[in-house]
């Protein structure tokens, strides 16, 4: 009786702890991770907080190395980092807006150069303009003329880009396109007529294709390849109607391309479709230039394991993104925030992060001989394509209406209506105002 | 009856209950007052904070509350995405309420018998529980990799190994079922703590009542449908409600298995999206709002009938 009385009670007290841990759960996913502090040894005289979500692999890697470069020059403040893990920087941001609104912003964070800074951070007054430190440092020199606009509002610039990063690239297998007789294509024509030719001779999906934002960076490339640089700029800056039937045409490609990807995609992370197409599952992917990070981690050889092109009908266009570092208002240490700046600024700063991140600086004096194979090409891309920005990694399109696509592509891989989505696309631009 | 005895063993807390303001009083007030501020404030405030919220335009960073009235909610009536939250929910509700039930009753049969090393079982079938859903949903997601040919893993390399080549599957890949196959692993996590809710049930019917009906001829099985079943059956509406009220809230099992897609997302998910990816925070307000309204529904009545219980006692 009593063994009994004794095991009801302890199935009522995990029914409690079940309940509180149930309650305790949604909170715990924000907060793990929060802030990690690397304090460096020693009496420092002054710290800055520097709020990122470089947390692993090469890009934490990158991040360290420019805390090196500023350990040599400013040795006597502490760097203070706060990477937050996780989502592809969504949970970092979700921490920062928080802190944001608490009235409690860390002294410099990590931010995309366009949209996601104009029209997010400088529209909520919530960073001060760099242009002094552009004159002191000279830097209007060395960043490119391209760059400036996208990180300018009204005049004033707001942030100190460090690194360029390609969107528009189309990696292959060699092997495989060399086994079937196919060219690197160069238009979507010649696209599509490699991809009826791989799946003729038996290969399903020949387009690997990952998680949905993944088919967010497809969608805007092969959008891209089908407007043109004009026709692109012209979705964002209001010149091209939404509605339009060259976005029309464009939608359709899009769908015509979704024909020739796995129908796993849903489930894979970006490293899953890079892989199938190292293991001949696949013979291309279209992903940002971080995926050749990717490869070399895994020891693979440029040219010989993979290969790369601009995502075809997009040769000769440059589709960038760019990580920034921006200066908060009322900033708890600005003068120390500002000489993180300078260092993220400079030379040594960007040529001892970009090699390990896997970018190229966003200077355009970076020291070549510290490149490989694929960043000098991109380097000499940079100097010569035509610059139009991405809209999955927060160019050209706000957060807001940056959602509301991401909202509107989720459905439209479910039904694969052409026309329920592109009356949902103009939609997200009203939503967005 | 029960009133009756309380009064004549309580004239020591008569005597005090005219005088209010004694000292002891005073310290059992102080001793709470830290936790109901705490609650009242961590709480309701956010509860109202948040509904205050949901009435408005506001888009996070600026500082701009807007008054739309009911707006975001007519919205969200007619937002596709938040209709496939709801299809989602309901299937995801049904597939892990049933199957926690179906497996947890019938776990607790089988310890119910009696068998050897009934203790070793039962630690072993609850302590799945002990694992949050986020390690949950990462092992899962191993164990239903989709992958096919020479990279099958998990469950589909078991399934291969076997010779059960028809079972290898996309799992939760799959649009149209992804969402049941992600309750799976919420059944394997939270099947076990039914099984314990049930069997407490079961051993709390008293073996007279089971002896009688054996007696008047009963089977073993119509000893368990007509005796067992109809008194245990408190017992499965906790359970419904405690899995269904989980089932509302859960976010982070899915994240880890199948990351963010609008195939499989949840209310819980869009909330989450829209306010920080997108910054519409009134109308990730509103979805709170609304979970926190269906969680309600479900959890009110219970309590009301829990606490209208303990009070006959």
């Amino acid at each position: 009786m009593t063994g009994k009385k004794v095991f009801r009670f302890v199935a009522v007290l995990l029914a409690l702890t079940l309940v509180a841990a149930a309650c305790g759960d949604d909170s715990t996913s924000t907060t793990d991770g929060d802030t990690t502090a690397t304090t460096l040894a020693g009496g420092a005289a002054d710290e800055v907080e520097v709020f990122s979500w470089w947390t692993g692999g090469g890009e934490a890697a990158g991040l360290d190395a420019m805390i090196a470069v500023f350990a040599t020059t400013d040795p006597n403040i502490t760097f203070v980092n706060s990477a937050v893990a996780g989502g592809a920087g969504t949970n970092a941001r979700a921490v920062l807006a928080s802190r944001l609104q608490a009235n409690d912003p860390p002294d410099s964070w990590q931010g995309h150069a366009g949209q996601e800074l104009i029209g997010t951070y400088v529209a909520a007054d919530q960073i001060e303009p760099l242009n002094f430190l552009y004159d002191q440092e000279g830097w209007l020199d060395v960043m490119p003329e391209t760059l400036i606009p996208l990180i300018s509002d009204g005049g004033n610039i707001y942030s100190v880009p460090v690194n360029i990063h390609r969107a528009n690239v189309l990696w292959t297998n060699p092997t495989v396109l060399a086994d079937n007789g196919i060219d690197i294509p160069a238009s979507l024509d010649d696209f599509f007529a490699a991809l009826d030719a791989l799946q003729a001779a038996g290969m399903n999906a020949p387009l690997a294709m990952g998680e949905q934002w993944t088919s967010m960076h497809l969608m805007e490339t092969i959008m891209l390849a089908s407007l043109g640089a004009d026709g692109w700029n012209g979705l964002w800056d209001g010149s091209v109607s939404w509605d339009s039937a060259e976005v029309t045409a464009a939608l359709e490609a899009f769908d015509k391309v979704l024909d020739y990807t796995n129908s796993d995609a849903s489930a894979l992370s970006w490293q899953d479709a890079g892989q199938l197409v190292l293991d001949g599952d696949a013979a291309f992917n279209i992903m940002g230039d971080w995926a050749e990070g990717f490869y070399r981690e895994l020891g693979m050889e440029p040219n010989a394991d993979f290969g790369w092109a601009p995502v075809p009908g997009t040769g000769g266009l440059f589709q960038f993104l760019s990580d920034s570092f921006v200066l908060a208002k009322n900033a708890p240490h600005r003068d120390a925030a500002i000489a993180w700046l300078t260092v993220a600024g400079s030379l040594e700063g960007q040529d001892a992060f970009n090699p390990v991140k896997g970018s190229i600086p966003a200077r355009s004096d970076g020291d070549r001989s510290l490149y490989g194979e694929y960043l000098l090409s991109a380097m000499d891309d940079w100097a010569s394509d035509t610059v139009v920005g991405s809209l999955t990694h927060g160019v050209v399109a706000n957060d807001s209406w940056k959602s509301e696509i991401d909202s509107a592509l989720g459905l439209f891989l479910l039904d694969r209506d052409v026309a329920a989505f592109q009356t949902a696309l103009v939609a997200a631009q009203t939503a967005s105002g | 009856m029960a009133v009756a005895s309380a009064e004549k063993t309580a004239p020591p807390i008569r005597k005090s209950r005219g005088n209010f303001f004694t000292l002891q009083h005073w310290w059992g007030v102080l001793w709470v007052l830290p936790s109901l501020i705490a609650v009242m404030v961590f709480v309701y405030g956010f509860i109202g904070w948040t509904a205050r919220v949901s009435v408005s335009a506001w888009k996070g960073l600026l500082a701009d509350y807007t008054y739309v009235g009911f707006q975001n909610f007519t919205d969200l009536a007619s937002d596709q995405r938040f209709a496939i939250d709801v299809q989602n929910t309901a299937i995801f509700t049904v597939v892990f309420v049933l199957g926690c039930l179906g497996i947890g009753l019938g776990l607790a049969i089988l310890l119910d018998k009696g068998i050897r090393a009934e203790g070793f079982y039962r630690s072993l079938f609850l302590f799945p529980m002990a694992i949050s859903f986020i390690v949950t949903g990462v092992v899962w997601r191993w164990l239903m990799n989709p992958a096919r040919g020479d990279r099958l893993s998990g469950l589909n390399l078991v399934f291969d190994k076997l010779g059960l080549d028809f079972l290898v599957n996309s799992w939760h890949g799959t649009p149209t079922w992804g969402i049941a196959a992600v309750a799976i692993p919420a059944v394997w996590q939270m099947s076990g703590y039914t099984m314990a809710l049930y069997l407490a049930g079961l051993r709390a019917v008293p073996e007279s009542l089971r002896e009688a009906a054996r007696v008047d001829g009963a089977s073993e099985l119509q000893v368990y449908r007509k005796v067992v079943m109809p008194l245990i059956r408190p017992v499965t509406l906790s359970a419904i409600i405690i899995l269904g009220h989980i089932s509302l809230k859960v976010f982070d099992l899915i994240i880890a298995m199948a990351g963010k897609q609008v195939a499989l997302d949840v209310p819980a998910i869009y909330m989450w999206t829209t306010t920080f990816d997108g910054f519409f925070f009134g109308r990730g307000a509103a979805i709170g709002i609304v979970l926190l309204l269906s969680v309600a529904v479900l959890v009110i009545p219970y309590l009301w009938y829990t606490l209208r219980q303990e009070s006959d006692t």
